[in-house]
């Protein structure tokens, strides 16, 4: 018998990004305990973490921390792989996708909540066409985008404060060390 | 820190034109208003005008037999019709101004109106 020796190295890229995926995790969890009005309308507190990963250790490492974030909140939820499961995904990926583009935007002039904002329209556009082409094939579904956007606009505003307003703390505090 | 002083100048540009694409938005997908008229019409003529406010039923002949309408209080539909492929009756309730079911081999249509006309398109 041959005995397996497979040794995962694991990073301290690989830690922090588990316990950025932990705490959006936790928010998600937050997130889904929130009553809604209606369904698609929420806060999305877990991606004040993304906001954060973005301004802090870059794109790569939002995308990581968002799909594990998506993938561990909807097990954790008990929707993996349902509807709300490939709704939440198209959200990030449009939302990410907007994020990778509109990062580059000048410092000076642009900051997270700017980014946020962007991410939260992107978000919702992303998970009305979905909802449009596969789960309710009607126009029917573009009468809720105003209230959408305007949720979408609210929500991206307020994450966006709470993200600068942490980062401008985290400036002022060293790094932790992640291999904790 | 106040909260104010977090927002750069480019995120209130961001924030306003937020503010105008959701207050665009609204006219844009809301068009119309709210169903308030039922016209009801038979080989292109108009047979009836109703008002969505009560409950009734209205009868419509046609070359094929009669067509039943139902009105409710800010909707309407096609419940009954002689035609093969049913499909006004199929499209269910009709509530939004420019929605319209058409019954063609019975030759009879259902449109609701609201109090601004809409159009189903618009070419220049």
């Amino acid at each position: 018998m041959t005995r397996s020796v497979i040794e995962l190295k694991v990073t301290d890229e690989d830690r922090r990004i588990a316990w950025l995926a932990t705490a959006a995790v936790g928010l998600s969890l937050v997130d889904a305990a929130i009553p809604s009005p209606l369904p698609g309308v929420k806060p999305g507190l877990a991606n004040i973490i993304t906001l954060i990963v973005l301004m802090r250790y870059g794109w790569a490492t939002a995308v990581w921390v968002s799909g594990l974030r998506v993938l561990a909140g909807s097990l954790l939820l008990g929707y993996f792989l349902a509807p709300g499961f490939f709704l939440a995904l198209t959200g990030t990926v449009f939302s990410l996708a907007t994020l990778g583009i509109a990062r580059h935007l000048p410092e000076r002039w642009f900051g997270p909540v700017s980014l946020s904002i962007f991410a939260a329209f992107a978000h919702i556009g992303g998970q009305l066409l979905l909802a449009r082409l596969w789960l309710i094939p009607h126009d029917g579904v573009f009468l809720l985008t105003p209230v959408f956007a305007a949720a979408a606009l609210i929500f991206g505003t307020i994450n966006g404060l709470i993200a600068t307003k942490l980062l401008a703390d985290l400036q002022s505090h060293p790094e932790p060390s992640p291999s904790a | 820190m106040h909260w104010l002083a977090l927002i750069k100048p480019g995120d209130w540009l961001v924030i306003v034109l937020g503010v105008l694409l959701v207050g665009v938005s609204f006219p844009l997908f809301w068009q119309g208003g709210l169903a308030d008229r039922a016209i009801v019409r038979q080989n292109g003529q108009v047979f009836a005008e109703l008002d969505l406010r009560s409950k009734r039923q209205l009868e419509v002949p046609g070359p094929l037999g009669s067509t039943l309408i139902a009105i409710e209080p800010g909707r309407a539909r096609v419940v009954a019709d002689p035609g093969p492929r049913q499909y006004c009756v199929r499209q269910g309730w009709l509530m939004r101004p420019g929605e319209i079911a058409i019954c063609a081999p019975n030759r009879v249509s259902l449109q609701i109106t609201g109090r601004t006309k809409v159009y189903d398109s618009i070419s220049y």
